[in-house]
């Protein structure tokens, strides 16, 4: 029973962050296609934002963690 | 599989000082302190005009804070910036002591006759209680400066009684304080934590060649999540020291 909790928790919790990361990056992507010049700007915001959006994921992965370990 | 493998949320106590348990995670936390202490000791003693290497590399993330410090407070900054500079090259060296060969794979017989093993290193960041008090230092920071600069408005952000949508929205922002502190704990320890895992995982999988990626991978979390603390903090403690507008 408890692998399973631990594979739903970490399966769930990745769909969020995933879907965010994916339109996160796409408009990134948009961004600079549009606007070459200002790459080097709009992906350092793009890997902090990304970074805030992998957290989530994250939380889901530490409950995993302590169902799994504790 | 977990005979083989040795994964523990918790950081386990090496021996006990009085009542003080030293586990693994803090007596690796006095190293890197006193690695950062001597380093910047030294450096500070031997400033000179043209720099030399290891001052060129010292001076690096001193100028790149500083410059992210003004770009989000602008005229505050050099208040904020010893703070948060500690903290980012507390949690960056804390962040990649964990990726240094032998943190986590030396192990201590502990217990009553040598029946457990513990490693005798492991990441700072790694261990819940760290990034708690990380966290709660960074969050009280804000609290601190917020009631310095805006004195009673500060209070009334939280405690309104004027109308009742005031002061429900004033619970909200206590309940968010709080949230702050949980996410900036979590974030951090989460992601060092599931970092050090994912590469005992892969190294027990495939021990040549496939984790190397992931070392890079590791080193790239370590850095953001460095910065992305000292960041949040800035940005907090901005949002707590300017007025409100209305």
């Amino acid at each position: 029973m408890d692998s399973i909790a631990v594979a739903l928790a970490i399966g769930l919790g990745a769909i969020g962050p995933g879907i965010g990361i994916g339109i996160l990056s796409g408009k990134a992507l948009e961004a600079i296609g549009r606007n070459p010049e200002a790459t080097s700007k709009i992906q350092t915001n793009m890997i902090l934002a990304i970074a805030f959006a992998e957290a989530i994921a994250i939380y889901a992965l530490v409950m995993s963690l302590i169902i799994k370990f504790v | 599989m977990s005979s083989a493998l040795h994964i523990s949320i918790a950081a386990e106590p090496l021996f006990n000082i009085g009542p003080l348990a030293v586990t693994n995670s803090l007596f690796t936390s006095w190293i890197v302190v006193l690695g950062i202490s001597l380093l910047a000791v030294y450096v500070g003693k031997n400033l000179k005009k043209i720099p030399s290497y290891l001052q060129l590399l010292v001076e690096i993330p001193v100028g790149g804070i500083y410059d992210l410090a003004k770009s989000i407070n602008g005229a505050r900054a050099a208040i904020f910036f010893p703070f948060v500079f500690t903290a980012f090259i507390y949690i960056i060296i804390s962040n990649w002591i964990g990726l240094v060969p032998g943190v986590g794979t030396i192990f201590l017989k502990i217990g009553e006759h040598g029946a457990e093993k513990a490693p005798l290193l492991r990441a700072p960041t790694a261990d819940i209680n760290t990034t708690l008090a990380l966290a709660l230092l960074s969050v009280g920071l804000v609290q601190f400066y917020g009631l310095k600069t805006l004195k009673m408005e500060y209070v009334k952000k939280f405690f309104n009684f004027k109308n009742p949508i005031l002061t429900f929205v004033g619970l909200l922002e206590l309940i968010g304080e709080l949230a702050k502190i949980i996410s900036f704990a979590f974030r951090l320890f989460g992601n060092i934590f599931a970092g050090e895992v994912l590469l005992i995982v892969t190294s027990f999988l495939v021990p040549f060649v496939v984790p190397t990626p992931f070392y890079g991978l590791e080193l790239f979390v370590g850095f953001i999540q460095a910065l992305v603390f000292s960041m949040l903090t800035l940005v907090f403690l901005n949002l707590a020291t300017t007025h409100a507008e209305h």
